[in-house]
């Protein structure tokens, strides 16, 4: 089951992050009525994947995944999308305080009752930690009763031995098709993986069902704060 | 962009030489390496929109390609490119991609700023 929200706020840095961790949760949510804003950092200026022979310059990719990531969220119905001008790879490398202040002021605007981000330091990409390091900082200084609850996802190698087995774990079969076209949506990322992952998921391949058919969250214990 | 012509890639960058040109240059093996791969020592750079002026420009080697530009104090260079094109705004743009089609090397020369 998932938990009816007052208003869902989703902070990830690169298009497609929203697609393979958590597009079927947010076709939930919209098909429960939930707002949902996503808030997405970058535009994954620096995705190595440009063809060969090529598709797309380093130039160019940008506003190929620009318009992948619209189109991904529209399959999400996902209707409130922010495009936050950063870019790629250099999420930590900005000022921290303003990277708070930009979630801080993404809470005050949306008052989320959810929010949904990475775990800093279980997150594996660069950006990906300072993204949820900048919404854990943000999230803590507001006072403890008033605080949204905070969803994180964490996917290291060793995320198991720190933060044991996930909490929330969302069963995502009802809005699969949805999180299918939003992965497809983003076609620069996973063109040569879908066909592969399709006749899989057919097949009833375990693993790939249960990477794709689930998505886990642990929520952010701040009894065991990461800093 | 298509596979280097070097000798067409060789006139493209000597038309930069003596102007002052806005650097592109990245190297990469992308952020999840060491995820998929324990223990890989992940190492990378990466400039963008650095104003130079090289006095020489030069495409060396068989497929995968070198090129290297001397400036009056120092060097740039960049080893394994395969791939070219000058786009529609005039930027050269050079890239070293893999069998897969990832990018692992990048040179990027334009006389105005990349977005």
């Amino acid at each position: 089951m998932i938990k009816k929200e007052r208003h869902v706020l989703v902070i990830l840095p690169h298009p497609d992050d929203e697609a393979f961790g958590i597009s079927g949760s947010i076709s939930m949510y919209r098909e429960m009525g939930v707002p949902v804003t996503y808030a997405c950092l970058t535009l994954g200026e620096m995705g190595r994947n440009l063809g060969n022979p090529p598709f797309a310059t380093r130039e160019t990719l940008p506003q190929i995944r620009k318009a992948e990531l619209i189109k991904a969220c529209e399959a999400l119905g996902l209707d409130d999308l922010r495009m936050m001008g950063f870019r790629d790879k250099t999420i930590e490398f900005e000022d921290d305080e303003k990277m708070v202040q930009l979630v801080t002021d993404l809470i005050k605007e949306t008052n989320p009752s959810l929010i949904i981000s990475f775990y800093p330091g279980l997150a594996v990409h660069p950006d990906h930690d300072a993204s949820g390091r900048a919404v854990v900082r943000a999230v803590r200084r507001i006072e403890p009763e008033k605080r949204p609850t905070l969803y994180t996802i964490a996917f290291a190698n060793n995320t198991k031995d720190v933060l044991g087995e996930p909490d929330i774990i969302h069963d995502i079969s009802d809005t699969f098709d949805k999180k299918l076209a939003a992965l497809k949506a983003h076609a620069s990322q996973t063109v040569w993986m879908m066909k592969d992952l399709e006749e899989k998921l057919a097949a009833g391949d375990p693993e790939m069902n249960s990477r794709f058919r689930y998505e886990r969250f642990y929520t952010y214990n701040w009894e065991n704060d990461f800093e | 962009m298509k596979k280097v012509q070097p000798n067409h890639l060789q006139e493209l960058i000597s038309s930069f030489a003596g102007k002052d040109v806005y650097i592109h240059l990245e190297t990469t093996n992308g952020s999840y390496a060491a995820h998929f791969n324990e223990g890989f020592f992940n190492a990378g750079a990466f400039i963008r929109n650095v104003v130079v002026n090289f006095e020489l420009g030069k495409v060396a080697g068989e497929s995968p390609h070198r090129i290297g530009l001397k400036l009056p104090a120092g060097w740039i260079y960049a080893q394994g490119i395969t791939h070219y094109k000058l786009d529609e705004q005039g930027k050269l743009l050079m890239a070293g991609l893999d069998p897969e089609g990832k990018l692992s090397v990048a040179l990027q020369i334009s006389e105005t700023p990349f977005d």
